[in-house]
């Protein structure tokens, strides 16, 4: 396999997809920059679990306050119209149901949604934070991931064999080849470079991908 | 009324060995630094309290904090989200030589379970978890067609946190994102012990203002510029440090 997208154009392709004023969740990490690639005129209102609405970009060096973090406890700004809240409010917003998108990075996805990306086994010192919570309750739940593992293995499966952050809860991935929607327990083809033949695809992914509709090139600025 | 106490060590006076102690933060905002050194110091003049369990979503970060009362060897068992941070040496090298117990929750589900705890609601049911690992031996119902998991209220004996503003009454505010689990952990303790950066009289706070109401509270203390944690841990800090 040659050509790939780099995370930068993975998340510009997910930012695509977030409308004018949703309610957003994006997880720590390579999911963080989903932010800086929201398209001119659209501005999203990103949440952070612990307690806050509407945060910006990150200070200055040397301006960092650490009252103001967000999930991943690195400093952020503030945006006009803020708010701060407690984590049960927080976690309110989360499972209630009043996210748009919650976009989180994955170790598998598996055809039926089923989601493993908090832990990769017993080794070492297990933590959860906030990931089994934002997967219920956000009104749409992707995944953005390279298509494969470092060892070139599918992240995207029949079913997880990792331990599990939720079951049946994601509904769109956007990995480094290609968009593909999650819909009655199948991999549905949506997008995929240009590039690369449907049997290459097909040949990195560890399920069926079901090709239902139109499959539209997937065409990412250079970042 | 006056809930205000003289100093940091009658404010931690209350906690015994065996105790359950919420200590409020995310990472070091919201965190009760010199509340918790207070009680590292007694610690270590008296050999008590130990064998706690504290509630935290963290397990502390450098050797400043919570990890240096995990470090001390005061803490039993920790319930918490988020084991991890920049620099987690101190819980890490004792989880993994068996020495510390984990409930790990995740963190929606703590806030929750903290939140029932204060509210006097035993159980309840919640999406989170459900197929995982960490449902594991938790009943599960089915409502409106979902599956939902349930989950116990937490209580603890003490809590121990930072606000911004407080009146004798033990009335609150906190600043920014330092707010996270501190209400929740106030409403969930026999006593409720509060460390302010600024102390006023009664009526200063407008009522419009409170986010923890001084019922919820049992002591307050004073602390002008407390130290934060990420301060501490950029200068390499260690509690009680180099005597």
């Amino acid at each position: 396999m040659t050509a790939k997208l780099t995370n930068n154009q993975i998340a510009w392709r997910a930012a695509q997809d977030i409308t004018d004023g949703a309610y957003v969740n994006l997880g720590i990490g390579f999911p963080e920059k989903v932010a800086q690639y929201q398209p001119p005129g659209r501005e999203a209102i990103f949440h952070t679990e612990n307690g806050i609405l509407n945060f910006g970009e990150a200070p200055p060096q040397g301006e960092e306050d650490w009252d103001l973090i967000n999930a991943g406890k690195r400093p952020v700004t503030l945006k006009p119209g803020a708010s701060f809240f407690h984590h049960a409010d927080s976690f309110a917003m989360v499972r209630g149901g009043h996210l748009d998108v919650a976009i989180l990075g994955a170790y598998e996805v598996a055809e039926n949604g089923d989601l493993a990306n908090w832990s990769t086994g017993p080794k070492g010192v297990p933590a959860v934070g906030g990931a089994m919570d934002l997967v219920h309750g956000a009104k749409r739940v992707a995944v953005i991931t390279d298509h494969v593992t470092k060892d070139g293995k599918p992240k995207l499966v029949k079913r997880c064999t990792l331990p599990l952050t939720g079951v049946g809860c994601v509904t769109r991935v956007y990995t480094s080849l290609a968009v593909i929607d999650i819909e009655g327990g199948r991999f549905v083809l949506r997008e995929k470079l240009p590039s690369l033949s449907l049997d290459a695809l097909q040949a990195a992914t560890g399920a069926e991908l079901l090709v239902s509709g139109p499959v539209i090139d997937l065409i990412v600025p250079e970042l | 009324m006056d809930k205000t106490v003289a100093n940091l060590a009658t404010a931690v006076a209350g906690i015994e060995d065996g105790m359950t102690v919420m200590i409020g933060g995310f990472g070091g905002a919201g965190s009760p630094i010199e509340l918790i050194h207070a009680l590292i110091d007694r610690f270590r003049a008296t050999g008590h309290p130990k064998d706690l369990t504290i509630i935290n979503n963290n397990a502390g970060n450098g050797h400043v904090g919570l990890a240096a009362l995990i470090e001390a060897g005061m803490v039993r068992k920790l319930v918490c989200s988020f084991p991890r941070s920049a620099d987690p040496v101190v819980f890490t090298d004792l989880y993994l030589a068996g020495k510390i117990e984990l409930e790990l929750v995740p963190q929606g589900t703590l806030a929750e379970r903290i939140r029932a705890g204060g509210a006097g609601i035993p159980a309840f049911y919640t999406p989170t978890s459900f197929g995982t690992d960490l449902a594991k031996g938790k009943p599960v119902a089915e409502f409106e067609g979902r599956s939902y998991v349930q989950e116990r209220w937490l209580r603890a004996d003490v809590t121990l946190v930072k606000a911004e503003t407080a009146d004798p009454q033990g009335n609150l505010t906190y600043r920014a994102a330092a707010r996270n689990f501190n209400p929740l952990m106030c409403m969930a303790a026999a006593e409720t012990v509060v460390q302010a950066s600024r102390v006023v009289p009664a009526g200063d706070i407008d009522p419009e203002s409170v986010v923890t109401p001084g019922i919820f509270v049992q002591k307050v203390i004073e602390c002008a510029n407390p130290q934060q944690e990420e301060d501490l841990n950029r200068a390499n800090a260690v509690y009680p440090g180099v005597a």
